[in-house]
């Protein structure tokens, strides 16, 4: 049994919305209701689901840059929630982040060795030809030339930048990178490279990712495990090939059907999700999904499903998970 | 009929470095009805032809050739007729919906503006059409969300409104650049199926430009591959896809992760990144990431080769190709 590297219990982030009135009751964005899971050493989890479900409030979370409600989140069983920055900054060499937009995650002013060696600040005594050699080794290991630590990050392509990002975050030697949609600003052809970077230097360091991403094909080309989570709550969770086979949830099966297929032929007879995400401010009964679901019955507005078993180490929150098959067919 | 003929259409953008030409040599035939894609890269100079059509290039940019819409050339048009032309005509939805509409005015307003220009409507009557056009394109309470500014609407319902504004006028071509590239996978969906049933109810062409095989497969009769402001294939969508001749299409295809495709499989890159296109080759764009590239590649521009049917391939070696296709991919 390998060793559990991110471990996230019951976590919760009510963002507090500005008063309508002075003695109006407080209101809040529910981001994150309680989400729960656990990664295990070398391998990728993968978050997916539609802008609003709460995935980047999740990794901002986990990369403790804000304050969380409740709940806890463990790295190499360090508690990080609740710590002061103080505390926090000898044990970020454990978790490093990468961005999605690779122009905005850089500052202009800096050149690529300084951006790089940044986070090695937070790892003391280390003299400067170390910080030197750590720099061009990480920049080799990402496929960068160990010259380029002296250019700035204009000179640099899309996909070349988010390899320096990329190198910022690997030079602390982390046991957990978080990776909040990291390629979809790149073109398709840069996209893999970056794509099968990522998957080199898991191989070679054994590093552990938690990958956030609305692309679904991307997510089932380098996560192990996942989790689709909408309007705050992880509505299905199991492994990759599980889930894309066989979806409990019919939020899952609509997600997968709605990526498009490039391929000759007429179009694929398909359900359609109506509306898009609404409802992060209310606090409902029954299931989050019911207005939008195409097989929502009674049960599901009176009820909240649970998450419960449906098959190893697959869990889903929906009152009719074996139902979820027979959707479209008729 | 053909209804959109471009011929020879080059664009050069003059910059310090000097003239970058984003746009070479390009020929589109387009009959009423018709849907075409446009497929490439960042720098391919897809939208570039998109704004070349529109008559809306930067300062900096020079169009040569014909565009051909109904017989006029719209080269030869004054700003003053492109007006008249513009929105009435051709239509265009830009990507990104939050910075292509107005966020001063309500979008009622916005909607309202060609109808008063082109089709000389009252204010009254071109409201009532702007609730109209709200309703058409799927908008919950138009009435109440004319009123509306954008920052009031999600993503998907601004770019409800873009389509909106664009089918006010009835035009005859309406040009899609990247339409739900900010959008999330469902609200993809539902904005192309809209579109897509709007182009046939209302008899429009469509040219749909978007970085993303699987949206134009799905969406077009006809597509156009563009690499380096270049055609480098093209041909009938539901023909092309098995039979992605051009080192350069085949490369784009297999880099592309598809649902389906599983864990073991390693991902095909293109090595090397788009081309510069201030220096481009004279020959073959894609000579320099080009696994058959010759010689001869990098010194003549290759001519455009028919294959079965309407599908058209621009390679000077097209048999290794089709090999390489057969065979396993080009790209080891």
């Amino acid at each position: 049994m390998s060793k559990t590297v991110l471990k996230v219990t019951d976590l919760v982030r009510h963002y507090p919305l500005p008063k309508e009135s002075l003695f109006g009751d407080q209101r809040y964005v529910y981001a994150l209701n309680g989400v729960s899971f656990e990664i295990k050493e070398g391998s990728s989890f993968g978050i997916v689901g539609e802008s609003g479900c709460g995935k980047s409030t999740l990794a901002r979370n986990v990369m403790a840059l804000e304050e969380t409600d409740a709940g806890s989140v463990q790295i190499l069983g360090n508690e990080v929630v609740g710590k002061s920055f103080a505390e926090l900054r000898p044990l970020r060499q454990h978790f490093q982040m990468v961005f999605q937009d690779p122009y905005g995650s850089l500052d202009p002013h800096h050149t690529v060795g300084r951006i790089v060696a940044e986070p090695l600040t937070a790892v003391d005594d280390l003299g400067k030809s170390e910080r030197e050699a750590r720099v061009s080794e990480v920049l080799s290991s990402v496929g960068l030339k160990p010259t380029d630590a002296e250019k700035y990050p204009h000179e640099f392509s899309g996909g070349q930048r988010q390899r320096i990002a990329i190198a910022r975050a690997l030079i602390t030697r982390p046991a957990l990178i978080v990776a909040d949609e990291p390629v979809s600003a790149l073109d398709v052809s840069v996209q893999a490279q970056v794509l099968n970077l990522l998957r080199d230097l898991q191989d070679e360091f054994g590093v552990t990712y938690m990958f956030i991403s609305h692309d679904l094909a991307v997510v089932e080309y380098l996560c192990d495990e996942m989790a689709v989570m909408y309007l705050g709550s992880v509505v299905e969770k199991g492994r990759t090939e599980d889930i894309y086979s066989n979806p409990a949830h019919p939020y899952t099966r609509i997600l997968l059907d709605a990526v498009p297929n490039p391929a000759s032929g007429k179009k694929r007879n398909r359900i359609r999700l109506e509306g898009g995400v609404t409802g992060q401010t209310e606090r409902r009964q029954g299931c989050s999904f019911q207005d939008r679901c195409p097989m929502a019955q009674d049960k599901c507005r009176a009820e909240a499903p649970v998450l419960k078993t449906v098959g190893d180490d697959h869990i889903a929150a929906c009152h009719f998970s074996d139902k979820v098959n027979e959707l479209g067919a008729g | 009929m053909l209804l959109l003929d471009v011929e020879n259409l080059n664009v050069d953008l003059a910059t310090t470095k000097g003239p970058a030409r984003a746009v070479r040599n390009l020929n589109i035939q387009l009959k009423k009805g018709e849907t075409l894609g446009i497929v490439g890269e960042s720098g391919c100079g897809k939208s570039m032809t998109a704004l070349a059509l529109m008559g809306l290039l930067p300062d900096n940019g020079t169009a040569t050739g014909a565009i051909r819409l109904g017989g006029d050339n719209l080269l030869e048009k004054s700003e003053a007729d492109m007006c008249r032309i513009r929105g009435n005509r051709i239509a265009m939805i830009f990507q990104e919906p939050m910075t292509s509409l107005n966020p001063v005015h309500t979008v009622g307003r916005q909607i309202m503006e060609p109808l008063r220009l082109h089709r000389g409507m009252d204010k009254k009557s071109a409201m009532e059409e702007a609730i109209r056009l709200l309703d058409r394109v799927g908008i919950p309470n138009p009435a109440e969300r004319v009123r509306n500014y954008p920052h009031q609407l999600s993503g998907g319902q601004r770019q409800r409104v873009m389509i909106a504004l664009a089918l006010s006028c009835a035009p005859d071509i309406l040009i899609a650049d990247e339409p739900t590239t900010a959008l999330d996978v469902t609200i993809q969906d539902q904005i192309l199926d809209l579109i897509q049933t709007l182009v046939e109810e209302e008899g429009m062409s469509l040219v749909l430009i978007s970085h993303d095989l699987g949206v134009i497969a799905e969406n077009t009769q006809k597509v156009v591959v563009m690499y380096g402001g270049t055609v480098v294939e093209s041909g009938e969508t539901d023909n092309i896809f098995d039979e992605l001749t051009h080192p350069y299409t085949q490369g784009l295809f297999a880099a592309m992760p598809k649902v389906g495709m599983g864990r073991n499989k390693r991902l095909t890159t293109i090595p090397g990144t788009v081309p510069d296109l201030i220096n481009l080759p004279k020959g073959c764009t894609f000579t320099d990431r080009c696994p058959l590239a010759t010689d001869k590649c990098r010194d003549t521009v290759p001519d455009i080769q028919e294959m079965a049917g309407t599908h058209r391939v621009a390679c000077h070696h097209m048999q290794n190709a089709i090999t390489a296709r057969e065979t396993g991919g080009l790209y080891k």
